[in-house]
């Protein structure tokens, strides 16, 4: 008899599926689905800026405060910066350039060249979020709230959020998660917090952390695993020959390979 | 035209507009006029999720491998060290992220004092 592999993938297969359901229960609302009204879907949503990852991305920041403070941005600009930008690899490109001094034009093709990873992200994002009545105009407007950690987070939760629901359930988590980090870096401005080089260290190694393993946790099935391997081997192979493209070049190989593996596993199922 | 070109106030923040916002935002833009057309269960939404992913994950290993500001000091095999043993945590103690985070943390903390 075929049993169905569970969601989780690779190193989940053999653990019994009560284990599976039990973690999952805890990520999902409680209260019944059609009893809650947009505002409650909303504030569930803005009540994830306390979750772990939420916390990690203002860590993140506390760390960009120090990094932009130590190269002469104010306090209102740098906090702009990333209400603007919303984009923390981008924030650092653009802090460099202007330390290096770059022309404008310069400045927004290096952004623009470490910002094209949101294209397939937010494309792949669109029909998690969308629901049956969701307006183009409110996508668009949503789009900018999503960014690694806020991505990492709907994809996720937005399954377990009834389909009408997901624009504002993510509005919730985006609006709130925007302010909460601008916020962030303008109070580490005014108490000058000044840390020693560990705990910025740690800071900074947080969000990988982070992001290796609720990454591989949001996978739902095996070709997301095949993905995010490809793309942790690729990318310093890449970086060694085309630094300029590393991340470009890693999203569409590994993009490829995931395909290729995609195409074999189908066909190895149907012979 | 450079951050220093000119002292008027409002400067700093249409540079930042210009060449921080504007090509961040306009992938944004474009990835919703994408999604739009692919439908849920189709060989492409799995082709674009690929890309993402793959994307993610290059971001992670450029933040371990190459690291800015303070981890920069830090030695690669450690950093390499503390990732893959907060992933096996991860993946071996329960698949709880927080039990991968604290273990590769645990390691990196270690490494640096020692």
């Amino acid at each position: 008899m075929m049993k169905r592999p569970p969601p989780g993938g690779l190193f989940l297969e053999g653990r019994s599926s009560w284990v599976y359901r039990l973690c999952m229960a805890d990520s999902g609302p409680s209260l019944p689905v059609e009893s809650r009204t947009k505002l409650s879907w909303f504030l569930s949503g803005a009540a994830l800026t306390g979750s772990i990852p939420a916390l990690i991305l203002m860590t993140a920041h506390v760390g960009f405060a120090g990094f932009a403070s130590e190269n002469g941005l104010p306090m209102i600009q740098a906090a702009f910066m990333v209400a603007a930008i919303w984009a923390l690899p981008a924030n650092i490109v653009l802090i460099g350039a202007i330390a290096g001094d770059y022309s404008i034009v310069a400045a927004a093709i290096a952004v623009g060249l470490s910002s094209i990873r949101l294209m397939p992200m937010v494309a792949a994002f669109v029909p998690e979020i969308r629901g049956p009545n969701t307006r183009r105009i409110s996508l668009l407007l949503l789009s900018h709230f999503i960014a690694i950690t806020a991505w990492v987070i709907g994809m996720e939760r937005l399954k377990n959020v009834p389909a009408e629901m997901r624009v504002v359930f993510f509005a919730g988590i985006g609006i709130t998660l925007t302010t909460a980090n601008t916020l962030v870096v303008a109070l580490v401005y005014l108490l000058s917090a000044s840390f020693p080089p560990l705990v910025f260290a740690c800071l900074f190694f947080l969000t990988p952390m982070y992001f290796l393993a609720s990454l591989w946790g949001s996978a739902r099935d095996r070709s997301i695993h095949v993905a995010m391997v490809s793309g942790l081997i690729l990318f310093p192979a890449i970086h060694a020959v085309a630094p300029a493209y590393d991340l470009l070049l890693t999203g569409a190989i590994g993009g490829l390979v995931t395909m290729a593996y995609v195409r074999w596993s189908k066909g190895r199922a149907a012979t | 035209m450079t951050w220093h070109s000119l002292t008027t106030w409002w400067w700093p923040y249409l540079f930042i507009l210009l060449a921080g916002w504007l090509p961040t935002d306009i992938w944004r833009f474009l990835g919703v006029l994408i999604g739009g057309r692919v439908s849920e269960d189709s060989e492409a939404l799995v082709a674009v999720r690929a890309v993402a992913t793959a994307l993610v994950a290059g971001v992670i290993a450029q933040l371990v491998l190459y690291p800015s500001g303070a981890l920069a000091e830090s030695a690669l095999s450690l950093r390499l060290a503390a990732a893959a043993a907060g992933f096996c945590g991860y993946l071996y103690l329960g698949r709880r992220v927080i039990v991968g985070v604290l273990i590769g943390e645990a390691i990196l903390v270690a490494g640096l004092l020692l």
